[in-house]
């Protein structure tokens, strides 16, 4: 079956999306979750900024996006030459680089999510436990985070699938070189620009669509898991 | 022994308290929006009082520079809808506090607790597959295994309906007995104040009154209140039995009663409820009729009420007592305040069975 054969350069496409996805996902779990806590339980100056801060990738183009991350994240930008010195992590034209760029496009949909959950979370357990003796933060790791496990693997989710699809700010930020940053949108981007490459193009369609739907599913069946579990379904 | 003296302000809504609470079960008592919940809450530390400090054993709870957090502060909270943690099992609600109390501090033993509170069987359960009644019982035991300096309860039984309230009741009679801890017990419910306190503050709009005995914050039930119906509370003493006659004498500060016989030994202290619906009134010494008990006292005050009736006031030897007849006996009596009365109520009458209650002062 020729047909829905893939090819080692389709594969690398596919794993490199799969891991580039992975990775942005579990690093932008803690921020997010931080991002998330903050918004919806504490009062500082500033609020409203970053909440559209962290809303904006949602509303701007992806290509403006990406072109600010190059200019913040590249060689020649303050963050990216001090990571590049400091630490010895370079983001311009490299797969890390397709992470940070998959992460910040899927943080909205993730701090959403949790936010939310936050949101609906019965303060009155929590003060409840901090009657029973429990400090802040043993009251947020003991009742809030199960609490709000729903949220957080929804959201996850969310921004797993919403990577796997990124590619207006991910092509802008670090390019399309295969094996490296070539994910899987931007092979079919490739494949629909040369002649007689329509057929890899459809099948690493059909596998976008398949992953994507999976995650949505997958999304939708662990909430219900652990929203039963967590009793609160 | 808890202090304090606080000045509360939230919103249009002004607190004031000053108090020393010691042993036993102390109720904070009046209507509801009455400030009872916010008092207690500020004692456990979930809300700072604007003004005022707090001290409880010599420690400084809250003050001008002090705040005490909660979890800090050693309590047992028990609030009106339970607050039972719905991702875990019963179980693990009860041990939540124990884990993290040093190992010394474990006063409490968790099958005690559960055979006590008879929810030895539901451990493995959820808090969703519980009925309200059995979701109180849990709660009593998880503030319980907290090993609390000081228990707290929020209307533990608002949320239940009488025959449920009925089953709690004694469970919390026994951790007041049993347990040797102070309570701080919120209740607009007279009934549950009747049978449950040995202390009892008085709420009004905000203003929480000194600490009194029992007995004077309810001695009248004015109107029917949570299957009660009005009537009066008489502490008294169990002076003598009468097993020929099947009778218990009793002395209180109004005259001697004559009670059904009863099991409890010379020297209890019970507390009696009379409805006045038992009560007759007359001017006179009456002889010639059957009813036992006999209090006599002066008319102080005559209140319209609804329909034919009218309520009295009674000052019996200093404890007011409530009586009620209609406005043709006022007339036909010539009942006017000043005017010695005599009380009448036959010994059948006196005290449904669960208003007999030991104190323990």
């Amino acid at each position: 079956m020729p047909l829905l054969t893939l090819t080692s350069e389709e594969w690398t496409a596919m794993l490199l999306s799969l891991k580039v996805a992975a990775v942005a996902v579990v690093f932008s779990l803690p921020l997010g979750l931080l991002v998330a806590w903050l918004l919806s339980r504490r009062e500082f100056w500033g609020k409203s900024l970053l909440n559209g801060l962290v809303h904006l990738p949602l509303i701007l183009p992806p290509v403006v996006t990406g072109y600010l991350l190059l200019i913040t994240f590249g060689r020649r930008g303050t963050v990216g030459a001090f990571l590049d010195q400091a630490f010895g992590l370079v983001f311009s034209f490299r797969w890390t680089g397709a992470a940070l760029a998959a992460a910040v496009m899927g943080f909205p949909l993730l701090v959403r999510s949790i936010r939310l959950s936050l949101d609906a979370v019965d303060q009155r357990l929590e003060s409840a436990a901090a009657t029973l003796g429990a400090p802040p933060a043993y009251v947020f790791f003991t009742v809030t985070l199960p609490l709000i496990l729903p949220g957080i693997a929804a959201g996850a989710i969310l921004a797993f699938a919403k990577s796997m699809g990124e590619f207006g700010a991910t092509i802008t930020f670090v390019s399309n070189i295969p094996g490296e940053t070539q994910t899987l949108a931007s092979a079919i981007y490739t494949y629909t620009q040369v002649p007689g490459g329509d057929l890899a193009a459809m099948r690493l369609t059909v596998i976008s669509i398949i992953l994507s739907l999976g995650a949505l599913i997958a999304s939708e069946f662990l909430s219900r898991r652990i929203a039963a579990r967590v009793g609160t379904a | 022994m808890l202090d304090l003296a606080i000045h509360h302000r939230q919103g249009d809504f002004t607190l004031e308290a000053e108090l020393t609470v010691g042993e036993g079960l102390t109720a904070l008592f009046g209507p509801s929006g009455s400030g009872k919940t916010t008092l207690i809450n500020i004692i456990a530390g979930l809300v700072r009082p604007t003004q005022g400090r707090i001290r409880f054993n010599g420690t400084t709870w809250s003050d001008g520079t002090t705040f005490l957090p909660p979890h800090r502060r050693r309590i047992g909270y028990v609030f009106q809808e339970g607050r039972l943690f719905p991702h875990l099992t019963v179980l693990q609600n009860l041990r939540y506090a124990e884990r993290l109390l040093p190992r010394a501090e474990r006063r409490e033993d968790l099958d005690r607790i559960a055979s006590l509170l008879g929810i030895a069987d539901l451990l493995a359960r959820r808090p969703a597959r519980l009925s309200g009644g059995e979701k109180q019982r849990v709660a009593l035991g998880r503030a319980l295994m907290a090993s609390p300096k000081l228990l707290l309860m929020d209307e533990p039984l608002s949320a239940l309906d009488g025959a449920l309230k009925a089953q709690i009741l004694p469970y919390i009679e026994r951790i007041r007995d049993d347990f040797g801890v102070p309570i701080l017990y919120v209740s607009h419910s007279v009934e549950e104040v009747a049978r449950l306190a040995t202390a009892v503050i008085t709420f009004d709009k905000g203003r929480a009154s000194a600490v009194g005995r029992p007995d004077e914050a309810l001695a009248t039930v004015l109107h029917a209140s949570g299957g009660l119906p009005a009537g009066n509370f008489i502490e008294a003493d169990i002076v003598a039995h009468h097993p020929a006659d099947g009778l218990t004498e009793a002395r209180s500060a109004v005259g001697p009663l004559l009670l059904r016989q009863t099991s409890l030994a010379m020297g209890t202290r019970v507390r009696v409820f009379v409805p006045v619906s038992d009560i007759v009134v007359a001017t006179e010494k009456v002889e010639g009729l059957s009813a036992l008990n006999r209090l006599s006292g002066q008319l102080v005050a005559i209140e319209e009420g609804a329909g034919a009736s009218v309520t009295l006031t009674v000052d019996c030897h200093g404890q007011m007592m409530i009586a009620e007849v209609t406005r043709r006996s006022l007339r036909q009596l010539a009942l006017v305040p000043g005017k010695p009365v005599h009380l009448l109520f036959k010994t059948v009458s006196i005290a449904p069975d669960a208003l007999y209650r030991e104190a323990r002062d």
